[in-house]
């Protein structure tokens, strides 16, 4: 059972990660605006 | 219509003179410094919609001098843009953006609102993302204790999760502590009651259990329950706000000031510094800001959204205008005579106020369900501890079946049932173009026995089509070398037809506008004349009957009408069907004259209408029709905004005046009625769905609750029980989004996206 005190940190601390990224998003503006997002990818924009 | 402007830069003929001095000045009042040397302003550009849009207007805008940066967001139709205000000029911008073939507005004051809006629900998504978090990390814990963890193994668990869960439950159940507080407060026991009583007596008991080295702790039920409730949450808000911001787009640039003549020449100033008696010019293509008489000056006004009377208005020197008209041929001089709250568009908004707040309130069907579920839950959580203690369990085994039982019945299924059903239904309206305000509108909208329709502007395109005209080739060429020149829109309809006809222009010279009157000029060394009866000398303007008609003479020839009648929107007549067939019944009331209602009732198969209502008659229809059963109001105009305010519930086309848009529930984007239709179809599957899922949530508890009250709810049992009944109202709830492809009054095949776009 001692595998259980690295791996039980190893897990909690992957799920921080990506509530950090995901906070990291939001906080950065990549939900405003999801439609112009989907439809950007479309458009090859050397300037963007 | 086609999906993007091409390029083509917009008719900006309106804009002259004065009329480009009111619009840069607005769009300037929209500006403001973020740093020296950089402005930002922020734009709605309502026809942006798809990536092509975008990109053509960031690369145009980029390339314009002084633009620093430009940034457009698709879903809000709006554009931000920072610029050097040395080397340009928000107005310069403006013009960049209709160059590209784009009308624009600067983005009103509403703006600071919806950002707090964004705010909040970036602030609620973050709690969700946390609940989440704690949810998936305390179930892997849970899973091990599940699968025979023991003794200091599981005290370990239940200690991690101790840890994860108690910081979480304090931060992302604050939504529900404050709102079933703020419910206490006014003696109401709200959804969220039960609630926020389930999480902190599951968060206590568990806490204590794990002090005392107990088996059961629900710390995995605590956080999937707040996890599972923020969703429904997070789903009701996005639902308004994407439906808020999408409308706030397409808000038109009201007028906001007008252009005064003052000591040193005319100026632009806003609304509230507008006295009356001041000197308003408006220019041709302009909305009036106030209410006054005419000092000089001819032209048309566009009247409709007023009073509903599809044909334009002839104004000229001693005619009272009034606010909300819209100047269409020649620029007017006016004295003002009321401002604000005092002219006629106040009047409109202060009876619209009055309808509101008479109107009585429908509560919400979660709502309605929660104040039977709270009590009966409470209840029973108390039987049960008094149940138990009298059987002979001591106070604390007693405790923890009653705390189960809370646990077990905590209406997530519940939580999740109303909104989940309406985000989706919201989402297959706004495909089809159906922007909704208020997931509660849609329950209304599913309870409505009456449908009150405008006739101008809403049963109708209003815009006037010609109809076929009997009169000489040669007089066909010539009225359309005349109405070519001309703004009028009786005269742009006529050249719209003559070019769809292959009627050639004649060739005509000097041509010349009479604002109020018509056009004149000279074809084959004739003297022509198109436009009003009396000024081309025709005496029976009678021939016209109910119709709007405009006349013209060539030379000494007999004057010749050309008659015009409001088509009536793609998809009316089907609509209406379509609402009678689903037992509705439909009526129409307009301001305009009887003829040409009853012409247009006889055709589109509605039989109850009213012609020559004032706003208070059409408050007053909408109210009784409300009452007996609640009423939907279709209505564009200025005119119905008091009746949409009035209604059950209501509806308006994206063309509405700004005010009517307001006050509708409901805003459609496309042209075709039957978006009524299918709205009122889909609220009804909706309303179904939200019942259906409430059975559901009734029918788990059914089966949760005797386990739970005879003391068999383990940790397990929750677990499972709570996550299957979400997923199963979850996903009853998505059938909905089937409905909008499917269902419906769409008959032809062709998706209404098409129409719409």
């Amino acid at each position: 059972m001692t595998m259980l005190l690295y791996l039980i940190p190893v897990a909690l601390a992957l799920g921080g990660l990506g509530l950090a990224a995901f906070i990291w998003s939001l906080k950065s503006g990549q939900y405003d605006d999801l439609d112009g997002a989907a439809e950007r990818i479309l458009h090859e924009d050397d300037d963007l | 219509m086609d999906c993007c402007p091409t390029g083509a830069a917009l008719d900006v003929a309106a804009r002259d003179g004065a009329g480009a001095a009111v619009r840069a000045a607005a769009f300037e009042h929209a500006a403001r410094d973020l740093r020296p040397g950089e402005r930002l302003v922020q734009f709605v550009a309502p026809a942006m919609h798809c990536g092509g849009c975008v990109s053509t207007l960031e690369r145009g805008l980029r390339r314009a001098p002084g633009v620093l940066s430009a940034r457009a967001n698709l879903t809000a139709k709006r554009l931000a843009l920072t610029y050097d205000p040395a080397r340009a000029s928000a107005a310069d911008l403006a013009a960049v953006v209709e160059g590209l073939g784009y009308a624009v507005h600067p983005a009103d004051d509403a703006e600071a609102a919806e950002a707090a809006e964004a705010a909040e629900t970036r602030d609620l998504l973050t709690r969700l993302a946390v609940a989440g978090f704690a949810a998936m990390n305390v179930m892997l814990l849970s899973v091990s204790v599940w699968s025979g963890a023991e003794a200091a193994t599981r005290d370990l668990m239940h200690w991690i999760s101790a840890a994860i869960v108690l910081p979480v439950v304090v931060y992302a159940g604050r939504p529900f502590f404050v709102s079933a507080l703020a419910g206490l407060r006014a003696g109401r026991l709200n959804m969220d009651a039960p609630i926020s009583l389930a999480v902190l007596l599951a968060a206590g008991l568990s806490l204590s259990e794990t002090m005392r080295g107990g088996a059961e702790a629900f710390f995995d039920a605590c956080a999937m329950l707040l996890f599972l409730l923020l969703v429904g949450r997070y789903l009701d808000r996005l639902m308004r706000a994407r439906a808020r911001s999408a409308a706030a787009g397409l808000m038109r640039l009201q007028p906001k000031g007008a252009m005064v003549i003052g000591e040193d020449g005319p100026a632009w100033a806003p609304l509230e510094d507008i006295a009356p008696g001041a000197r308003v010019l408006v220019a041709a293509g302009e909305r009036l800001a106030v209410d006054g008489v005419v000092e000089r000056g001819a032209s048309d006004l566009d009247v409709s959204h007023l009073t509903g009377e599809s044909a334009p208005q002839a104004a000229g020197p001693g005619a009272a205008v009034h606010a909300g008209a819209l100047n269409l041929s020649g620029p007017l001089t006016l004295r003002a005579t009321a401002v604000g709250q005092a002219s006629s568009l106040g009047e409109i908004a202060a009876l619209m106020a009055e309808a509101e707040s008479a109107k009585s309130r429908v509560a919400r069907l979660a709502d309605q369900a929660a104040a039977i579920y709270a009590p009966v839950v409470h209840l029973a959580a108390l039987l049960t501890f008094l149940g138990w203690l009298w059987l002979g369990a001591d106070a604390r085994e007693a405790g923890f079946i009653a705390i189960a039982v809370l646990i077990i019945t905590c209406p997530c299924a519940l939580g999740l049932a109303a909104p989940m059903a309406q985000a989706t239904a919201a989402g297959s309206l706004f495909r089809l173009g159906i922007m909704l305000k208020d997931g509660a509108a849609l329950e209304r909208l599913a309870r409505v026995r009456h449908v009150v329709f405008d006739k101008t502007g809403t049963l109708t395109a209003g815009r006037p089509r010609l109809r076929a005209p009997q009169a000489a080739p040669q007089a066909l060429e010539a009225a359309a070398a005349l109405a070519g020149a001309s703004r009028h829109p009786l005269s742009q309809a006529l050249a719209a037809w003559a070019r769809a006809a292959g009627v050639r222009a004649a060739a005509a010279r000097d041509l010349a506008e009479h604002p109020g009157f018509g056009v004149e000029g000279v074809i084959g060394g004739r003297r022509a004349r198109l436009g009003a009866a009396a000024w081309v000398g025709a005496a029976d303007a009678g021939a016209a009957g109910d119709a709007s008609a405009v006349w013209l003479r060539l030379g000494d020839d007999p004057p010749v009408a050309f008659l015009f009648d409001d088509a009536p929107r793609p998809g009316a007549a089907e609509a209406v069907a379509a609402l009678q067939a689903a037992g509705l019944s439909v009526e129409a009331l307009s301001g305009d004259r009887p003829g040409p209602v009853a012409a247009l009732a006889a055709r589109l198969g509605i039989d109850r209408w009213r012609a020559q209502a004032s706003p208070q008659d059409k408050i007053a229809r909408v109210s009784l029709l409300s009452a007996q059963g609640g009423a939907l109001m279709v209505g564009d105009g200025v005119n119905d905004a008091p009746a949409l305010a009035a209604a059950t519930v209501s509806m308006a086309p994206a063309s509405a005046a700004d005010i009517g848009r307001a006050a509708a529930d409901m805003v459609f984007m496309g042209d075709d009625l039957r978006a009524v239709a299918q709205a009122q179809a889909l609220a009804v599957r909706t309303r179904a769905v939200i019942v259906q899922n409430f059975a559901i949530a009734a029918g788990y508890n059914c089966i949760a609750v005797p386990l739970a009250v005879t003391g068999h709810a383990s940790p397990l049992v929750a677990a499972i029980a709570m996550s299957s009944s979400s997923i199963v109202v979850v996903a009853n709830a998505l059938r909905l989004r089937a409905a909008a492809t499917t269902g419906g009054p769409a008959r032809d095949g062709r998706p209404m996206t098409e129409a719409v776009a």
